[in-house]
This record gives C-alpha cells, sequence and structure tokens, in this order.
C-alpha cells in the first residue's frame, strides 16, 4: 500500500511539471510562427481560438489522425524508435530544472551533467531516424546533424565550466543561489553570448537549421516521417529549445531569482520570473530565425571549432585567474 | 581585414542592427489580408467558376450555336441540342468539366448572346471529382445565383470590348 501511494504520488510529481512543459511547448510553437510572421509583416495562425493560440493542438490533432507511413526499404524497428527516443530525452531533462527553490522534480547533485549526458544522447534520436529511413535526404541531414551537434556540445561544454568554476557546485538550485548578488550574465557576458548561439545550434533552429536545410535536404531527417511520428520529432525539437532557454537563464540569468530584491518583484512568484527569462530567451530565439540566413556547412565548423571553442578555453583560463588571484574560489 | 570589420564581427554589430530592424517591421501594419474573413478586390473581367445566365423573363440564354465548345481549347465544354416544340433551338445538354478547364475565358468571349459567363466565384473546392463535373442545371442554378453580380459586371467591362 505504502508503495502504491509513493508510485501515485511520484506521478502526480511527474505530471506537474510534465504537462506544463508540454502545453507550454505548444504555446511556443504558435509564439515562434506568430513572431515570424510578424517580422515578416504577415499575421501567422490567428484563426483557431483567441488570436489563434489553440493552432497548434488543431495541428497536433491533424497529426494524430493521419496516417503513418513506412517506408518499405527502412530498418522499421529503429525507424518507430527514433522519434520516441527524441521525444523522450527532449522531456526527460526537465526532472532537473529548478522552477523555484523547492519545485523541482528531482534534486541531484550533478544536474548539470545530468542535462549534458542527456542533450548528447539526443543526437541519436536523429542519427537513428536518418539511418533506418534507408534514404539519400535523411541520411544527410543526420550526419550533418550529429555532426553539428557534437562539435557545439563542446563548446557548451566548456562554457559551462565557466560558470561551475564560479560557483562550485553541479547542482542547478545551487547555480542559481550563487548568483543572488550578481546574475552571470553580468561577469561572464561573452558566454553567454557564446552560449547562447551554441544553444542555437545545438537545437537545429536558424541559422544553424542545416539538417533540415529545405532547399538542399527536402527535410533532412525528418523528411521520411508522417503523422505522429513526425508530430514527436517536432514535439522534441521544441521541448529542447525550450529546455535550451531554461538553462541559459538559470546558468545565466539568474533562475528563478528577481532581478532585483525589491518589493514590487518580489510579490511576482519565483518560477514566473523563471517562465519570464525563458520566454525572453525564446523570443530571441524566434527572432533570430526571421532574420538571419543560413550558414555553409564550412562556416559552421569553423565558428564551432575555430573560433568558439578556442575563445571559450581562453576564457575558463581568465576566470579561474581571475579567481585564484582574489581569492574568490567558492568553498563547498 | 581592417580594425572596423573585427569591431563589427566581435561585437555582433550587424546582428543587432539587424534585430533592431526586425523588432521596428513586427510593429507596422500588416501586409497580408485576413483571408475568410476579408477578401481582396476582384475586377470584373475576373474568370471564376462558370454560370449560364437567363434573359429577365426567365428564359435561357443560350441559343447551343457551339462556338464555346468549338473554341474551348482544353475541350472541356460539350453540348447537345435539339430543336424545341416553337421552333427555337436549345440545348438539352450543357456540361463543363471544371477539372479539364483552364479558365482562360474563350468561352465567354465567344458566346454571342452572353450566356456562358465566368463569375467572381473561386471558392468552389470539393471533396470528391464527381462534383466538379458541372451539369446544365448546376450552371444554370450558378447564374441565378450570381446575376446581378453578373450583369454588373457584364456592364461595367462593355466599354474595354
Amino acid at each position: 500500500m505504502e508503495y502504491i501511494v509513493l508510485l501515485f504520488s511520484e506521478i502526480y510529481k511527474i505530471l506537474y511539471v510534465l504537462i506544463p512543459v508540454l502545453v507550454s511547448v505548444a504555446m511556443i510553437v504558435w509564439l515562434d510562427r506568430r513572431i515570424w510572421a510578424f517580422v515578416q509583416k504577415r499575421r501567422g495562425p490567428n484563426v483557431v481560438g483567441p488570436f489563434g493560440l489553440f493552432q497548434t493542438l488543431a495541428d497536433a490533432l491533424k497529426y494524430i489522425f493521419k496516417e503513418i507511413i513506412i517506408p518499405a526499404s527502412s530498418n522499421k524497428i529503429i525507424f518507430i524508435l527514433a522519434p520516441i527516443v527524441t521525444m523522450t530525452l527532449a522531456l526527460i531533462s526537465w526532472a532537473v530544472i529548478p522552477f523555484s527553490e523547492d519545485y523541482v522534480l528531482a534534486d541531484i547533485n550533478v544536474g548539470i551533467l545530468y542535462i549534458f549526458a542527456i542533450s548528447s544522447l539526443g543526437v541519436y534520436g536523429i542519427i537513428m531516424g536518418g539511418w533506418a529511413s534507408n534514404s539519400k535526404y535523411p541520411f544527410l541531414g543526420s550526419i550533418r546533424s550529429a555532426a553539428q551537434m557534437v562539435s557545439y556540445e563542446v563548446s557548451i561544454g566548456v562554457i559551462i565550466i565557466n560558470v561551475l568554476l564560479c560557483v562550485g557546485s553541479l547542482n542547478l538550485s545551487d547555480i542559481v543561489l550563487a548568483q543572488e548578488k550578481i546574475w552571470f550574465i553580468i561577469p561572464l557576458f561573452p558566454m553567454f553570448v557564446i552560449f547562447f548561439i551554441s544553444s542555437l545550434a545545438e537545437t537545429n533552429r536558424p541559422p544553424f537549421d542545416l539538417p533540415e536545410a529545405e532547399a538542399e535536404l527536402v527535410a533532412g531527417y525528418q523528411t521520411e516521417y508522417s503523422g505522429m511520428m513526425y508530430a514527436m520529432f517536432w514535439l522534441g525539437e521544441y521541448a529542447n529549445i525550450l529546455l535550451m532557454c531554461a538553462l541559459g537563464s538559470i546558468l545565466f540569468l539568474g533562475g528563478w531569482l528577481a532581478p532585483m530584491d525589491i518589493p514590487l518583484f518580489n510579490i511576482v512568484p519565483p518560477p514566473m520570473w523563471l517562465i519570464l527569462k525563458i520566454l525572453f530567451l525564446f523570443i530571441l530565439f524566434a527572432l533570430i530565425k526571421a532574420i538571419v540566413p543560413r550558414y555553409r556547412y564550412d562556416q559552421l565548423m569553423r565558428l564551432g571549432w575555430k573560433v568558439f571553442l578556442p575563445f571559450s578555453l581562453i576564457w575558463v583560463v581568465l576566470t579561474s585567474g581571475y579567481l585564484l588571484y582574489f581569492d574568490l574560489l567558492p568553498v563547498y | 581585414m581592417n580594425i572596423i570589420r573585427i569591431f563589427k564581427t566581435v561585437f555582433l554589430i550587424d546582428f543587432l542592427t539587424g534585430l533592431l530592424i526586425a523588432i521596428k517591421e513586427s510593429f507596422k501594419p500588416k501586409k497580408t489580408l485576413n483571408y475568410p474573413f476579408e477578401k481582396g478586390k476582384i475586377s470584373p473581367r475576373y474568370r471564376g467558376e462558370h454560370a449560364l445566365r437567363r434573359y429577365p423573363n426567365g428564359e435561357e440564354r443560350c441559343i447551343a450555336c457551339k462556338l464555346c465548345e468549338a473554341v474551348c481549347p482544353a475541350q472541356a465544354i460539350t453540348i447537345e441540342s435539339t430543336a424545341r416544340e416553337d421552333g427555337s433551338r436549345k440545348t438539352t445538354r450543357y456540361d463543363i468539366d471544371m477539372l479539364k478547364c483552364i479558365y482562360c475565358g474563350l468561352c465567354e468571349e465567344s458566346c454571342p448572346v452572353d450566356a456562358i459567363v465566368q463569375g467572381p466565384n473561386f471558392e468552389f473546392a470539393t471533396h470528391t471529382r464527381e462534383e466538379l463535373y458541372y451539369n446544365k442545371e448546376k450552371l444554370l442554378e450558378n447564374g441565378d445565383r450570381w446575376e446581378n453580380v453578373l450583369a454588373a459586371n457584364i456592364k461595367a467591362d462593355n466599354p474595354y470590348r
């Protein structure tokens, strides 16, 4: 009996995080399309529901009722597994995101490593999808995307080292609490910019959307997918984008902390601050999608390996040197 | 590389300028129509869905001269005719295959009595092919429904014919 109660309370807790995430993914897709349209002086989806807010739900409904076509020459098991892997891995990382001091599903000590490990695994969903489709464009798309995600993860890792040096803990809640005096965006501003650009590349967003470059590769690794399986890729992609925004706001923008310790800001509940910061970063993501042209593949690789990686490595040396010289190293 | 270019690259100046322009543009009035709720203006010459017109006394205009059938480049029109009791020649069958039709307007152009016309309606998509094989009843019904607009359009376009 006790076991069942525990089980249900855990499931309840999981749903308490998962359902808001899924709903916000739906809203964020709408917001993305809407901002994209607004920059181009179009209207965007505005018919279904108030301001078209339910457009994504209508789209999802359409995807559910569509036939799933599995190519005859594909490896069926892996083909079906790929979208499931992508979506699961995108949602699973939300377990360690702290929405406020006590609103976190799993307050584990190595939260940042966990997120890093899971987002590295995210490549597998794309590779599996591209490989199992057994067709040219998905294959090329998935190879590109694997190379891209791996190379940008390196620089993201080095950037995270910068933050960890200032915090002295791998726990995400500790990282947020360490920013009570000053958000890390101020001392580590160049790192924030590089983190932001790398997370664009990591989530295959423009200008780094080479895996889905529709002019060359039809739709990249998603080409052979249809119906609900395509929708799952899509959901995983946006959940990943949201996760990257959350990570950016936790590492650099002070997570759930209010910008200043004044009464007006303290009325707003802490999770609201995190949501606002995620929203701010996502609006930047969406605006960038609307204004930038796509990178060429060699430019993408050059930016990742020859610019971001050395620069963030040098910054690690600078940060650690600064902390050592002024004896500011955090003790844990 | 000169100094200014390095400065611009490092501080993402061009990118930030673009971002500012994007934000500015997104608050400007929209260029697109809110389609199902507001529609664009259509010229009186617009070549949309076909209609067969009648005279004000209810008599069909079509005299079964078959000029439209002859001129139709897509051969979408099929006409059969006989003499009526009062001796006038009328159609017994007037079919247009709307899927063959290329909406060139030659049938309307060739008609000596303004019987077959192309109206302003362009929203007649259907679920099946069969619904788009128009027969005489359907075309006459279209004519009755759109008569006011059709007559006004023909009058408006008359000086330029």
